[in-house]
């Protein structure tokens, strides 16, 4: 039965370069996939090309293209990877450039758009998926709002040979299944098999965290050679079924465990998993060790894929301040709380207008909320953390600022104070006929 | 004993959703998970940190189980104030409740 070898050369956009380049070298693929773009780093690439429209695209794109292109176009694997964001464009270009300077001529770029439907969104009037509210609400402050295409989008570029495909918002999972869909010539309406080629994708894209990445707690839960941690390979047959496994030598480790793990990472209904492809049903996975880092993962079906497709609007909302102080020795607790009071009132008195405000005390409280247990010693240093969403920047820097007073205006002992302000990237969902993100492709030649 | 003796876990997030997986080391371990980590001790155990109902999924053939519960609307992770905004250290809340040897 014929295979076909993808790796994952990065789970998100500030990913390690090494193990991508290892991937590249030694993983004997035929495809390396990078996913970079989570939910809001496209309303800020959006905001990068909106000052400069040569801008817009994953800033660490070209690091990782110098880093594993001479090894992919020696090995003749094909790069597919969502760092277009806002820009694909302008990343194609960047990479047609990159590719003369290194040598590699003749590499075959692509770059799909039509992802961005900010212009469809502000002209029409859509259901917002988390509040039940209009989406013309938000009208003044859209920044970005881009659909989630599908394998679909990426298949021509594979049938044009691209060697190096950019998109922009992709769904995760299909940057995985459009290869195997090109390689085994799976209909895109078989939906069993569009299922495993999902759950392949899905256990992958996130790189490391199927490998031993993000899993080690303790002597129950183990994991060798961490810091060499190596990314995944899925080495997919042409019935769909996969074996996880990485590059002999690198660090950590594929089990049943990891990818347990990673299988149930971030899903709901596992008898429903959503994309543009398919509505995946991971419920009867079996998942089976059949050597060592090499993990069988059959089982995977699915039904029709949905008739919309789900659009990630990005809209500004608001700022946040925040401030941080240390307390420690005896007492450090109460005079972080004496401190936290101090800054609650200070707040309330000097008119500051903070529509919500939220004290912590890191290592206390700060990320369950909840007093520890009896038994549990009080800490020996604390720090307090206060934020606070404002609608003006000034407003933040203020807040912020009524933490640092807090060395000669508050208790004994502070140190160490960290300010920051930033502004609130929020994002809404919504739904879209398919017809309104229609893709096109452009191919570049070095 | 805690749950983390028998049983890992990982957290994700997806706008305003968690999902915290549980999982048996050992697959013979998994009616136990069944029986005694419902929907309402994962609400009970996260407190104000989740807002309606937990639902729970359950995937025998992976000896697992699936919590889904809502954030409060201002906690999206876009947004929240929150330090961990994604909610992606609830895995450890969990793993420290208590159950029957």
């Amino acid at each position: 039965m014929k295979r076909i070898r993808v790796g994952c050369g990065a789970g998100y956009s500030g990913d390690r370069i090494e193990p991508a380049v290892e991937l590249a070298e030694r993983g004997d693929l035929q495809y390396l996939v990078f996913e970079c773009l989570a939910e809001r780093t496209i309303a800020l690439a959006q905001q990068a090309k909106a000052r400069d429209p040569q801008a817009g695209y994953d800033p660490l794109l070209l690091d990782r293209m110098t880093a594993v292109l001479p090894a992919c176009a020696r090995r003749g694997v094909r790069v597919i990877t969502n760092m277009g964001a806002a820009n694909p464009r302008a990343a194609a270009a960047a990479v047609r450039d990159l590719a003369r300077s290194l040598g590699l001529n003749r590499l075959r770029i692509a770059a799909i758009t039509g992802d961005d439907v900010v212009e469809v969104v502000k002209r029409g009037d859509f259901t917002v998926t988390e509040t039940n509210t209009p989406s013309s609400r938000l009208a003044g402050s859209i920044i970005s709002a881009n659909a989630y295409l599908g394998a679909e989008a990426i298949l021509p570029a594979l049938a044009a040979r691209a060697d190096v495909i950019i998109a922009g918002r992709v769904a995760d999972p299909s940057l995985f299944l459009a290869p195997l869909v090109h390689e085994f010539k799976w209909s895109m309406t078989d939906w069993q098999r569009l299922g495993c080629g999902t759950l392949a994708g899905h256990l992958l894209e996130c790189a490391g965290q199927v490998t031993g990445g993000y899993f080690a707690d303790g002597p129950s839960k183990p994991v060798a050679g961490l810091a060499r941690l190596g990314f995944p390979i899925g080495d997919v047959a042409e019935d769909g079924s996969a074996i996880i496994t990485k590059v002999a030598g690198s660090g950590g480790c594929v089990t049943t465990a990891t990818c347990k793990e990673q299988l149930l990472y971030e899903i709901h209904d596992p008898a429903a998993y959503v994309t543009p492809d398919v509505v995946a049903d991971f419920s009867q996975v079996e998942v089976r060790q059949v050597a060592e880092d090499r993990v069988l993962v059959r089982g995977a079906t699915g039904r029709p894929r949905p008739d919309r497709l789900k659009v990630s609007i990005g809209y500004a909302d608001g700022f946040i301040g925040e401030g941080q102080i240390s307390y420690g020795g005896p007492g450090a607790v109460e005079r972080a709380r004496l401190a936290m009071a101090i800054v609650t009132e200070r707040v309330r008195a000097t008119k500051l207008e903070c529509e919500e405000l939220r004290c912590d005390l890191i290592g206390v409280d700060s990320l369950f909320g909840w007093v520890p247990a009896a038994g549990v010693s009080e800490p020996y240093e604390v720090r307090l953390r206060v934020a606070g969403r404002t609608r003006t920047l000034r407003d933040a820097q203020r807040l912020a600022t009524e933490v640092e007073t807090l060395y000669t205006n508050g208790p004994a002992g502070g140190g160490g104070v960290v300010k920051s302000t930033r502004d609130v990237l929020a994002v809404a969902s919504v739904l879209i006929p398919r017809a309104a993100a229609p893709w096109q492709i452009e191919t570049l030649v070095a | 004993m805690k749950l983390g003796t028998i049983a890992h876990s990982r957290a994700g997030d997806k706008g305003n959703l968690l999902n915290i997986s549980v999982i048996a080391f050992d697959e013979r371990d998994y009616p136990h998970l069944v029986r005694t980590i419902t929907a309402a001790r994962v609400k009970a155990q996260l407190g104000s940190i989740v807002e309606g109902d937990v639902i729970r999924y359950e995937l025998p053939r992976l000896g697992a189980l699936n919590f889904v519960l809502a954030r409060p609307p201002r906690d999206t992770v876009t947004r929240t104030l929150a330090l961990d905004a994604h909610g992606k250290t609830l895995s450890s809340a969990i793993l420290d409740l208590e159950i029957d040897e």
